[in-house]
């Protein structure tokens, strides 16, 4: 040991909106601590206007994001899972402080989190086939049903599970084509501010994901009634929010996921959180017939 | 119709079809669990045929005891119907199906007096998709572990079902048929304007030997519809309204653990192309809007022109228009029936009239509406822009609203410029710039080179406002269906 240790670097933790990270335009902050009250940092309390910057933000990606094929979002996702396998030992110890977790409990979270992004990874370019399809009309016509993205989805990340649930609801959400804002743990932002950092150097277009610290109940409240979000996931809600919440929804008719007690997130999941924000459309062609006429209709 | 107008070579002789075919009853009661009651507090209301104001029957008129009964009633039989064998509801299914086929004169003509639609319509696709959706959602009942939503899915329980006025019995069919298929039983409050072929509906349960409390149907107006989505022993509700009353179901349930389905409001953009068929593209255009007098929720409302073709269009439109025949709905020959109710004709005479004072151009055929009922004139507007209120407001009449557009990226602007997604049309000679335009359109049905075709295979639902969920199709079953664990077991 050297006589005089080193002070180590400490981090600023930054919002995540639009692929640039701004601190709150608000100039708060708040105290992170660990699950035994040592301080950990100093993260961005959002506001309002931070919330409705990001959902411009979304919105402005949506048109590439959901337009970029199959395919090429499902190697966006992989390589997400692949630069979270580079920072592992960074997520480890940003996720054992986060969730008070001893070391190998929390690699265990922090693989767990990887290989989730390698299953949604895989699920982009086959979701379609499974709930999409043809439709034997009666008459003579070609009947497709495909899904497609709802839109902007405001996402309330879990509030105890702070990486694997928030990776759990976020994954999905991307893999489909829609764009996102989160709103990340209250208590434990870091890892998913951390997360950010890993989406900005995985190809993940700026805007697909937009990551807000602050207090869900005052993020939250705007993001329910925003006119230009298709959809909310109330993961992070408790009952009182997500009923306050549900009903500000209902203002444009968002799609909403409501909470859902979960006590395993390294569960395998199902297609449940890929369906959720998929809006099915069905098209109708005719097919008419190669008659005489060689009239098509 | 103004006979100097009439540009068809000769005359049509009235050409009505027989009354005698239908018996309706003086009275009709609440029917739970499988019988005609009279409401608790003894209320009724009167229908009538809106094409001649009669009184048809009077109705018993259910209130919130009415609708709790009801509902213990459907929670009661919950327990024997989900149990029973797949196979076995299957072939309740079938025979209800059957039923509707056998009666399907009768009841085309009960729906023609009392929604006042043409008999042709009636006729020819509410009763035969009426059958057809019964005969799909049969055979589902004992496939559902096939339907891909997990192993052994399991039913909600208690639905309610509120439904409106403009398909009555298409909508029940919509509603009950995958309700009953996934192993649930439903209370269902067909509209207020037309009670009757739901309360026939009853009788067919009755001769089907449905078990009694599957289906239970309460009429009434929005006050009943309100106490059965409000009902805490509800597991499921699903509606076709309109978007406001959508939303305050959607707040009235927020909280709870009941499961939603909205299928509300649209203003479907009917978008023709420079290279479109202009003969087939006015068929569509008149198929999109005055079917079922407008009175449709995926009405082709809004007609995009491309302004090359925008004249030779409007000519052929309105020449075609001139032919359309209006009046009585229990004829043959009568391609426009009569609007629903005064309250809806209200609604139409005053939109068209705010879209004639915000400087919209009105046109409409010469043509003689009836002296008793309630009429309205096949009406389109030109030189209407996306902030006029007839651009933007669902109007659910026989009401047109034309603009314009240049290229194919503004036609896609325009389409999506509007809170609802429900519904839309393409009409181009290019397959390409078809499913170019179709991928950019955020609607939940899409017709190129067709409109308004529907079929029980076939899912049907909206995007944004005009709700969510889907009927129809192997997706009409998930309404109905548990939502699966966290984990993704059901």
């Amino acid at each position: 040991m050297n006589a005089v240790d080193r002070l180590s670097v400490l981090k600023t933790y930054k919002l995540y909106v639009g692929g640039k990270f701004p601190r709150s335009e608000s100039g708060r902050v708040y105290e992170v601590t660990d699950p035994k009250g040592n301080w950990l940092a100093n993260a961005p309390q959002s506001s309002r206007k931070d919330a409705r910057d990001a959902v411009v933000a979304a919105r402005k990606a949506f048109g590439g994001w959901a337009g970029a094929t199959a395919y090429n979002r499902g190697q966006v996702l992989y390589r997400v899972a692949e630069m979270l396998e580079g920072r592992r030992d960074q997520f480890v110890r940003e996720v054992a402080d986060a969730e008070g977790l001893g070391k190998s409990k929390a690699g265990a979270v922090v693989d767990a989190a990887v290989d989730r992004w390698v299953w949604y990874a895989g699920w982009t370019d086959k979701i379609a086939q499974v709930v999409g399809g043809g439709n034997p009309v009666a008459g003579p016509f070609f009947n497709l049903s495909s899904p497609e993205p709802t839109g902007v989805v405001a996402v309330l990340a879990p509030q105890e599970s702070s990486f694997l649930g928030l990776v759990s609801v976020l994954a999905p959400v991307i893999a489909t084509g829609n764009t996102a804002v989160v709103v990340a743990s209250e208590k434990s932002p870091l890892p998913a501010l951390s997360l950010a950092e890993v989406l900005a150097t995985s190809d993940v277009p700026g805007g697909v994901v937009n990551v807000l610290s602050g207090r869900t109940a005052e993020i939250a409240p705007p993001l329910a009634a925003h006119q230009d979000v298709n959809a909310i996931d109330l993961a992070g809600a408790d009952e009182g929010l997500a009923k306050q919440l549900e009903i500000a929804a209902a203002d444009n008719l968002k799609r909403v996921l409501r909470p859902q007690a979960v006590d395993n997130w390294t569960a395998t999941p199902g297609t449940d959180r890929l369906t959720a924000f998929l809006e099915t459309k069905t098209v109708w062609h005719p097919t008419g017939s190669l008659g005489a006429s060689g009239s098509s209709y | 119709m103004a006979k100097e107008k009439m540009t068809t070579a000769f005359e049509y002789a009235p050409a009505p079809e027989s009354r005698s075919v239908v018996d309706i009853a003086p009275s009709y009661g609440l029917f739970i669990d499988g019988e005609f009651t009279e409401a608790a507090d003894g209320k009724v209301f009167k229908t009538v045929s809106p094409s001649t104001e009669e009184v048809l029957a009077e109705v018993a008129q259910a209130g919130e005891a009415d609708v709790d009964r009801a509902v213990r009633a459907a929670r009661k039989a919950f327990e024997k119907w989900s149990a029973l064998p797949g196979s076995e509801r299957a072939k309740y299914l079938f025979r209800i199906a059957r039923i509707i086929q056998e009666r399907s004169r009768e009841l085309a003509v009960l729906e023609t007096l009392d929604n006042g639609k043409p008999i042709k319509e009636t006729r020819d696709a509410d009763l035969p998709l009426v059958a057809a959706h019964f005969f799909y959602y049969a055979g589902w009942a004992d496939k559902l572990d096939h339907a891909g939503y997990g192993a052994n899915p399991r039913p909600l329980g208690v639905a309610g079902q509120v439904i409106p006025w403009n398909f009555p019995l298409l909508m029940l069919a919509w509603k009950i048929a995958p309700a009953l298929a996934t192993g649930n039983t439903v209370v269902l409050k067909p509209a207020e304007t037309t009670p009757l072929s739901a309360l026939f509906f009853a009788d067919i349960c009755r001769q089907a030997g449905l078990p009694k409390g599957v289906v239970n149907i309460l009429p009434g107006y929005g006050d009943t519809g309100a106490a059965l989505v409000a009902h805490p022993d509800v597991n499921k509700v699903a509606f076709t309204g309109s978007t406001a009353v959508g939303k305050e179901i959607a707040r009235t349930v927020a909280g709870t653990r009941k499961k939603l389905t909205l299928e509300l409001g649209g203003k479907g953009a009917n978008i023709v192309f420079d290279d479109a068929p202009i003969d087939q593209a006015v068929e569509g255009i008149v198929t999109g809007i005055f079917f079922n007098q407008g009175q449709v929720c995926c009405a082709g409302s809004r007609l995009l022109v491309q302004e090359s073709v925008h004249d030779e269009l409007l000519d052929s439109l309105k020449r075609r228009l001139s032919t359309l025949r209006l009046g009585d709905p229990l004829d043959k020959n009568t391609d426009i029936g009569a609007i629903n109710s005064a309250e809806q004709l209200a609604r139409i005479t005053t939109l068209a009239d705010q879209g004639e004072a915000e400087g919209a151009e009105r046109w409409s055929p010469a043509c003689e509406l009836p002296s008793a009922g309630y009429w309205f004139a096949p009406t389109l507007f030109t030189n209407v822009t996306q902030a006029h209120t007839i651009a933007r407001d669902e109007i659910f009449g026989p009401v047109l609203s034309v603009l314009t557009f240049r290229t194919p990226d503004e036609a896609v602007a325009k389409a999506n410029n509007t809170q609802y997604g429900l519904s839309a049309g393409i009409w181009t000679e290019k397959g390409s710039r078809i499913l170019a335009v179709a991928n950019k359109l955020r609607a939940g049905v899409v017709w190129s080179n067709t409109f308004n075709k529907f079929d029980p295979t076939s899912p049907f639902g909206g995007y944004k406002e005009s709700g969510f969920g889907r009927e129809g199709g192997r997706h009409g079953l998930e309404a109905y269906l548990a939502p699966s664990s966290p984990e993704g077991e059901r």
